[in-house]
C-alpha cells in the first residue's frame, strides 16, 4: 500500500500544461475528444432516417451547435410570428453567433436588444408570454442568470399553478443561456447551474448535447409546452460538434431520455457535454475489459426527467454511474442515485457512483481538476464493474 | 389608447429606429483644455491649473471648483501612472494573442485617465469596487505588473493566486474585479456603510459600465445609499458602448450622472485626469462631510474592443475611434499641457516613457517565468466553505501515483 506521504511527493511534477485544453504526451484516456468520429454525432444524412424523433425523408445539412440554435429560432420565427427573440446582443448575432442574421430577416421588432438587466429580461419574458407570445429570452451566460433567479421562480415557475381557472400560462417562454466549462472561463463563465432550476417545479429544464438534438429539442420547448423551459446549451458545443441536421421543422418530445448505446452490464446516465467523455471512457473500458457492454442514457430533460427509462435501464443493468459536470454536491446525480435506490433496489449490484465536478469553484487554472473527465468515468466504471 | 404611442415605444424598445435620443455628451472629452501659469521652479511648489469650463456638468449640485492645485511632481507622477498602465494593457494583449494568456480578458486602453485620476484624488484608505475592466485600478492600488500579469497568466503568484485571471484581482482597499455586471455596486454601499459605521473619514469609490447602470441593483444600491446617507461615490464609467451595443441603444436616459433621481450627479471628463482628480476630490469631501452619495459620470472611451474576441468595428466606425486616439488621448493631451506650460521637457518624458516601459517589460517578463502552479489538492480545495466534501483519494495512472487526500 502507498502511504499517503509517498504519493504526495510525486504529485509536484511541474507540468508545462496550464490548461485542460492541452493533454499531457503520456496520457492514454484524457485525450481531446474527437468529434469527427465520435458516435454521439450523425457524420452522414443516412444514420438520421433510423431515429424516430427526425422527419421521414428529411433533407439534412452539416451545421454546429450554435448554426443548429439558429437555424432553429429561424425556423421558430418563420413558423408563428408569436415568436420573438431578445437579450444582450443578440440583435447583431450574440456573442456565440446563435442568433446572426435574425434581426436582418425578421426584423427589429421581433428580434432586439435588451439592455443589460437579466431580471428584467426574465420579468418582461414572462409578460409577453402570459399575453400569448413566446418569447425566446438570451442570458448571455448560465453565469449571469441570478439576478433573473427570482423571476423565473416566483413568477415563471409558479405562473399556471397560482393562474388555476383561467388556464394562464407561460407556455412558449424559453430562457436560453450557454453553459459548462471550455477550459478557461474562470468563475464567471463556466457555471453550469441546471440543478438549481431542477429544484423548482414548474420549470422544465433542458441540455442538448448535439446540433440535431438541440434544434428539436429547442423547437418542442417553443411550441409544444405550456410550462417555461431552461434551455441550457453547453457552450464547448458551439463550435465543436457539428452533424447532420434536419433542415425541417421537427420536434423531440421533453421529459423522455434516450437510450444512446444499450448494454447489459452498467448503465451510465449523463447530459450535454459529459456524455463525449462517457464515450470515450465506455469504449475505453469496452476494449480493455473483454464482454462487458455498457449502457449510455441521455437525459434530455434534467427535469420533469424520464424516470422510467431510467429505471428499466438499471433493473436491467443492475448497476449505474451518473455523469455531470456541475458540482456533486446536491446535484442531479443525487436525485438519480436516491430514484434508483427508491425504485430499483433490489436489483443493484453496486452502489451507485456519481462522476461529477469537485464542490469547489472553477478557478481560472484549475478548471481541468474540478470537472470530470475520461478517466474519473473510466475509473468508476471500473469499480462499479468489480464492486 | 393611442396606438400610435405603443408603436413607438416599441421601436424604441427594437432599437435602430430614430425614436431613441442620442446620446448627449456636452462635457469635452478634450483632454488637453485646462491651462496653467508661472509655473514655479521647484518640482513639489503647488500651482493652480484652470480647467476647462467644460470640464463638468451637474445635477443638483454646485459645480467643483474649475481650479486644481497640483505640483510638477504629481503630474509627472500621474503622467508614469498613465503611461505604466498603458504598457501593462499592451504586454496583456500580446501575452494573449500568444496564447499565453487565456479565457476572459477586458483591456482599459483608452480609460486611463479615470483609474490614474480617481487615485490621485484619494487615499489607500479610501475603497474601490469596479467589474471587470480592472487592471489598472489594481495597479494604481497597489498591485504590481508582475501580479498582475502573473493572475492574467494563471499563476500562484498572481495576485489572486491565478485563480480569478484578468477579471477578479484584489488588493488591499481594492475590492475587485468583478465578473458580474452591476454586482459590485450594492457591494460598495456595504463597504460605504461600514465606513460610516466605523466613523471612518473615508469614502467608497463603486464603478460600473454604461451597460451595467441599467441592472436593478444598482438602483437599489442608490436607494439604500441615500436612504442612510452613506459616503458612497457611484461612478458610471461611461465609454460610450456596452459591448456592443451603444449607451443610446440600451439606456432610456444616458445622463447616467442623473440616474441617481434624488442623488446629485456631476458628470466629468474622464479623458482628463486633472479633471477626473478634481472632480474625486470635490466628491470626496462631499461625501465625507456628511452629504451622503453622489452619481458620478466619467465620460470616457476604450479604443480596443470589449474583450479580446471583440475586433471592436463592428457596432463603431474605425473613424470614431481614429479620432479618439489621435485628438483625445488622455496620455497624449497630459503631455502636451506639461510641455505647453514648461512643467519639463522631451528629454524628461522621453525618460519617463522609458522608465515605464522597461518597468513594465521586466515585470512582464518576470511574470512569465513564475511557475504553473502545482496540481494539489490543497489549491483545489483552499478558501471554500465545505471542508471534507474533497474525495478521499484519486487515481493515478498508475497504482503508485493514486494520490490520497
Amino acid at each position: 500500500m502507498v502511504s499517503p506521504r509517498s504519493s504526495r511527493t510525486l504529485i509536484p511534477r511541474v507540468s508545462r500544461r496550464c490548461y485542460s485544453a492541452a493533454p499531457s504526451p503520456a496520457a492514454k484516456l484524457n485525450l481531446p475528444i474527437d468529434y469527427k468520429s465520435t458516435p454521439l454525432l450523425h457524420h452522414t444524412p443516412s444514420s438520421l432516417s433510423s431515429i424516430p424523433d427526425f422527419p421521414a425523408a428529411a433533407t439534412s445539412k452539416r451545421l454546429n451547435l450554435f448554426q443548429s440554435i439558429n437555424s432553429a429560432l429561424r425556423t421558430a420565427l418563420s413558423t408563428s410570428d408569436k415568436v420573438m427573440l431578445f437579450g444582450e446582443d443578440v440583435a447583431f448575432g450574440g456573442v456565440f453567433r446563435c442568433s446572426m442574421d435574425l434581426q436582418t430577416e425578421f426584423g427589429s421588432d421581433r428580434v432586439f436588444n435588451t439592455p443589460l438587466t437579466e431580471q428584467g429580461i426574465a420579468g418582461f419574458a414572462i409578460g409577453a408570454a402570459a399575453e400569448g407570445m413566446k418569447p425566446v429570452a438570451e442570458i448571455q451566460f448560465a453565469d449571469y442568470v441570478f439576478p433573473a433567479f427570482d423571476q423565473i421562480v416566483n413568477e415563471a415557475a409558479k405562473f399556471r399553478y397560482r393562474e388555476g381557472g383561467t388556464g394562464g400560462n407561460v407556455g412558449g417562454l424559453v430562457i436560453r443561456m450557454p453553459c459548462g466549462a471550455v477550459g478557461h472561463g474562470a468563475l464567471y463563465h463556466s457555471q453550469s447551474p441546471e440543478s438549481l432550476f431542477a429544484h423548482i417545479p414548474g420549470v422544465r429544464v433542458v441540455i442538448p448535447r448535439s446540433p440535431s438534438q438541440a434544434k428539436g429539442l429547442l423547437l418542442s420547448s417553443i411550441f409544444e409546452h405550456n410550462d417555461p423551459v431552461i434551455f441550457m446549451e453547453p457552450k464547448i458545443l458551439y463550435r465543436a460538434a457539428v452533424e447532420h441536421v434536419p433542415n425541417e421543422y421537427y420536434t423531440i418530445p421533453l421529459s423522455k431520455a434516450e437510450v444512446i448505446k444499450p448494454g447489459k452490464d452498467l448503465t451510465i446516465i449523463s447530459y450535454g457535454h459529459p456524455l463525449y467523455l462517457c464515450s470515450s471512457a465506455i469504449s475505453a473500458i469496452e476494449k480493455t475489459m473483454k464482454g462487458v457492454n455498457i449502457e449510455l442514457i441521455d437525459l434530455r430533460t434534467i427535469y420533469p426527467w424520464d424516470r422510467q427509462t431510467v429505471l428499466e435501464s438499471v433493473r436491467k443493468t443492475g448497476r449505474a454511474v451518473v455523469v455531470h459536470e456541475s458540482m456533486v454536491n446536491y446535484g442531479v446525480g443525487a436525485e438519480v442515485a436516491a430514484t434508483l435506490q427508491e425504485g430499483a433496489f433490489l436489483r443493484l449490484e453496486a452502489p451507485v457512483k456519481r462522476v461529477a465536478g469537485w464542490s469547489t469553484h472553477t478557478g481560472l487554472t484549475y478548471e481541468q481538476f474540478v470537472l470530470p473527465d475520461v478517466a474519473r468515468i473510466y475509473d468508476a466504471i471500473k469499480q462499479t464493474l468489480e464492486y | 389608447m393611442d396606438s400610435g404611442t405603443t408603436g413607438k415605444l416599441r421601436g424604441c424598445a427594437s432599437a435602430p429606429s430614430g425614436f431613441c435620443p442620442l446620446t448627449r455628451r456636452s462635457v469635452t472629452t478634450d483632454a488637453a483644455s485646462s491651462h496653467a501659469e508661472n509655473i514655479p521652479q521647484e518640482d513639489d511648489k503647488p500651482f493652480t491649473v484652470r480647467l476647462s469650463d467644460e470640464s463638468f456638468e451637474t445635477y443638483e449640485l454646485d459645480p467643483p471648483p474649475y481650479t486644481l492645485e497640483t505640483t510638477k511632481k504629481e503630474l509627472k507622477q500621474m503622467y508614469y501612472d498613465m503611461v505604466t498602465v498603458r504598457r501593462m494593457e499592451m504586454a496583456a494583449d500580446r501575452l494573449y494573442k500568444e496564447k499565453k494568456i487565456r479565457g476572459f480578458c477586458h483591456l482599459s486602453v483608452g480609460q486611463e485617465a479615470v483609474a490614474v485620476g480617481i487615485e490621485h484624488a484619494i487615499n489607500r484608505q479610501d475603497k474601490i469596487i469596479t467589474a471587470y475592466r480592472c487592471h489598472g485600478f489594481a495597479l494604481m492600488r497597489g498591485g504590481t505588473v508582475k501580479s498582475i500579469i502573473g493572475e492574467l497568466l494563471g499563476r500562484r503568484e498572481g495576485i489572486a493566486y491565478g485563480k480569478g485571471g484578468s477579471m477578479h484581482m484584489f488588493a488591499e482597499n481594492f475590492y475587485g474585479g468583478n465578473g458580474i455586471v452591476g454586482a459590485q455596486v450594492p457591494v460598495g454601499a456595504g463597504l460605504a456603510f461600514a465606513q460610516q459605521y466605523n466613523e471612518q473619514p473615508n469614502t467608497s469609490i463603486v464603478l460600473y459600465g454604461d451597460g451595467a447602470s441599467n441592472q436593478g441593483q444598482v438602483f437599489e444600491a442608490f436607494n439604500m445609499a441615500k436612504l442612510w446617507n452613506l459616503p458612497v461615490l457611484f461612478g458610471c464609467e461611461n465609454n460610450k458602448y456596452g459591448m456592443g451595443t451603444s449607451a443610446a441603444r440600451s439606456s432610456a436616459l444616458t445622463e447616467y450622472y442623473k440616474r441617481g433621481q434624488y442623488i446629485p450627479g456631476l458628470k466629468v471628463n474622464g479623458m482628463d485626469v486633472l479633471a477626473t482628480k478634481a472632480a474625486v476630490q470635490y466628491s470626496k469631501d462631499y461625501a465625507v462631510s456628511g452629504k451622503g452619495p453622489l452619481v458620478l459620470e466619467y465620460v470616457t472611451y476604450r479604443y480596443g474592443g470589449h474583450s479580446m474576441s471583440d475586433p471592436g468595428t463592428t457596432y463603431r466606425s474605425r473613424e470614431e475611434i481614429q479620432r479618439m486616439r489621435s485628438t483625445h488621448d488622455p496620455i497624449a493631451g497630459l503631455k502636451q499641457k506639461m510641455l505647453e506650460w514648461g512643467v519639463t521637457s522631451e528629454e524628461e518624458l522621453k525618460g519617463l516613457d522609458k522608465a515605464a516601459r522597461a518597468h513594465v517589460d521586466a515585470e512582464v517578463a518576470e511574470a512569465e517565468q513564475m511557475p504553473a502552479p502545482e496540481n494539489t489538492p490543497r489549491n483545489l480545495f483552499e478558501d471554500i466553505y465545505v471542508r471534507g466534501s474533497e474525495p478521499r483519494w484519486m487515481r493515478g495512472r498508475t497504482v503508485d501515483e493514486t494520490f490520497y487526500y
